[in-house]
């Protein structure tokens, strides 16, 4: 195994399962913030480095730092000493091996263990806009309505409900 | 160069973690972290089959990623605005505790 | 000859590290100063704007009150309050500092020295842009960590507002970039220079092409609207006046620092200083020239020793001369309300971004 893929991946692995376990949310943002990181060096190890910096941008500048702030406001909600789990977390836990065991041997079972390595393709920017540009600007618009509704929407929606429509 | 199925296998894990974060935790927030676990592991796989495609020009698997960002971005900010107007309303922001339709 | 023959002995691969790590050594050793005489240039500056006279005790001018801070900073107790959260207490400064000094990586702060074919820019990513702001939005973590770690409502609201205001202030500034690459067709921070200096690649084959060129190509002429917004913006995101609002110290006692001491405190405001330096060598390299002068052939890449070393001048002569509009800015300036900072960004700066990028994509339309 490459010493590189491995570090990387036992990071992510080791910052995701940190990030649903841990009894204090802060840490577990925080290590939210190690995966998203690792997940973007494996995007950058795999050549692929507009979406690996977009990551960054996106997930560890945005998404990550939102949830330390819905944290933040929220916090002092749980006496210290509170179950951290759901009352049915035996069947949730059930059906997420079951998952994962699904996959794994669906991974392990199917052709991709003999796939060949081809050379490293080379992504300029220029080419991705230019496929943003004319095979997918049906997606481009929608995804530019998605975003602003949910903006309008999680505007309406933590408005203070004292204040009221105006 | 790492084979194919070693990313697979490590995006399956990551989104048994997801899965496993979202449906056993009570505080909402880490539901919401849980989903976007799930979110990258499936981002990963698009990656990963992108750059093991015979026509990586065509960068169907980066497009894929691209509108999935923006999607996860928008997901996040609904999610945590829901959790903030919930937390307002219930003083918790525990999920077994929303448990009445009305407020 | 004999050095030159080991170097060239070397393999690609060493050779590119080999440069790299002396790229690395050399930037930070340049920055560190710059960090250091900037704090002295703040207080001097200061002190005339209030019409004092400052700090000129040590040394010729005051010239060596860096070294008797920096000794200072170190020399205190570095103390650590009972009520803090110990690890991000610890972590918080640092993860300040770091953001800054990764964003160093991608400016190119000189042509090249000599005739070798090696381009003073640490790495040359075809991405620069994006690596910054993904960089750059990292600095919001140690404000937040430093904020949550002190344990005080000072420290805290410090933090939040902090937070809400630099990722308010990113949006607006990666907007306000994106007619400059439009333009220049790249987001790498080499060929945005290129661009300026008249160099700009042909279509069909990608060789560059030397146009005419003047100060007027330098995207600060071309942009203003995109400039005037990247540098208020700038001011949000290194928590400086007017936008201080995180530490300001009337209603806040100091903001997300008030807990920190000694050195922990001295790498925060380490940390501000070199954001300012590193905005302001953005600022130069988006929009004015970067190293390129154009006058006396010096928008050419250099071909001789002298040359390459005039080049990293004029840009470290360009950046100072907006350190020094940072720091005039600020003892000039007042405070604005927390709501008028949020109104500035999201009202006023993004809606005119939005309609910079739709001009200037019409303006491109009509012409091609």
């Amino acid at each position: 195994m490459d010493p590189v893929f491995a570090f990387l991946a036992l990071l992510t692995t080791a910052g995701a399962v940190a990030a649903v376990s841990l009894r204090n949310l802060v840490h577990c943002a925080l290590c939210l913030v190690v995966a998203f990181a690792g997940l973007a060096a494996l995007y950058l190890q795999l050549n692929a480095q507009f979406i690996g910096f977009a990551q960054i941008l996106v997930y560890v500048g945005a998404v990550a730092i939102l949830i330390v702030f819905a944290i933040l406001l929220t916090r002092g909600s749980e006496p210290g000493n509170q179950p951290i789990l759901s009352s049915s977390w035996q069947a949730g836990l059930g059906v997420a091996v079951l998952v994962l065991g699904a996959l794994g041997v669906a991974v392990a079972s199917s052709f991709v263990r003999y796939y060949p390595v081809s050379p490293a393709p080379q992504p300029t920017v220029r080419e991705l806009g230019e496929q943003l540009m004319t095979n997918y600007v049906l997606p481009l618009e929608v995804i530019g309505l998605l975003l602003t509704a949910a903006m309008i929407g999680a505007v309406i929606i933590a408005m203070h409900e004292k204040q009221g429509p105006r | 160069m790492t084979p194919l199925h070693q990313y697979l296998f490590l995006s399956a894990l990551l989104f048994g973690v997801g899965l496993a974060g979202a449906l056993t935790r009570r505080n909402a927030i880490i539901v919401l972290i849980g989903i976007e676990l799930m979110l990258n592991a499936a981002n990963l796989n698009f990656i990963a089959f992108w750059r093991f495609s015979r026509h990586p020009e065509l960068a169907t698997g980066l497009m894929f990623v691209l509108f999935s960002i923006g999607i996860a971005a928008a997901e996040a900010a609904v999610g945590l605005a829901l959790i903030i107007a919930i937390y307002r309303h219930y003083r918790t922001a525990n999920l077994d505790q929303f448990d009445s339709m009305k407020g | 000859m004999n050095r030159m023959e080991w170097l060239a002995n070397l393999t690609p691969t060493q050779q590119f590290v080999l440069f790299s790590v002396v790229k690395i050594i050399f930037a930070v050793a340049i920055l560190m100063p710059i960090i250091a005489y900037a704090v002295l240039v703040e207080r001097r500056l200061c002190a005339f704007i209030q019409d004092r006279v400052g700090p000129n005790r040590v040394g010729p001018f005051g010239l060596l009150q860096p070294l008797a801070d920096g000794a200072k900073a170190i020399l205190k107790e570095d103390f650590t309050p009972e009520h803090v959260r110990k690890v991000y207490y610890w972590l918080a400064p640092a993860l300040c500092m770091i953001p800054a000094l990764l964003t160093l990586a991608v400016i190119p702060f000189g042509s090249n020295l000599g005739n070798s074919n090696n381009r003073m820019v640490i790495a040359d990513l075809n991405v620069g842009i994006l690596y910054t702001f993904g960089i750059v939005s990292l600095g919001v973590y140690g404000i937040v960590l430093a904020g949550y770690a002190a344990n005080s409502k000072y420290s805290f609201l410090g933090g939040i507002r902090s937070s809400a205001q630099m990722i308010s202030y990113e949006i607006a500034m990666g907007m306000s970039v994106i007619p400059v690459f439009m333009l220049v067709g790249s987001l790498n921070l080499s060929a945005v220079i290129d661009y300026q200096a008249g160099r700009i690649p042909d279509p069909e084959t990608g060789r560059l092409i030397q146009h005419s060129s003047g100060l007027l190509s330098w995207l600060v002429f071309k942009q203003p609207l995109a400039f005037l917004i990247f540098l208020v913006a700038a001011f949000a995101e290194t928590n400086r006046l007017p936008f201080d609002l995180p530490e300001s110290e009337q209603e806040l006692v100091g903001g997300y620092n008030t807990e920190y001491s000694s050195m922990k405190f001295a790498l925060f405001f380490m940390g501000e200083y070199a954001n300012v330096i590193l905005s302001s060598a953005m600022m130069v390299t988006l929009f004015f020239g970067g190293w390129t002068l154009p006058v006396f052939g010096l928008e050419q890449p250099a071909d001789s020793l002298g040359k390459g070393l005039l080049h990293i001048g004029i840009f470290l002569g360009k950046m100072a001369a907006f350190l020094i509009l940072f720091i005039w800015v600020r003892w000039m300036l007042p405070r604005f309300r927390y709501d008028q900072l949020m109104d500035l960004g999201w009202r006023r700066f993004i809606p005119l971004a939005l309609a910079n990028i739709v001009v200037t994509a019409i303006l491109l339309w009509v012409r091609a």
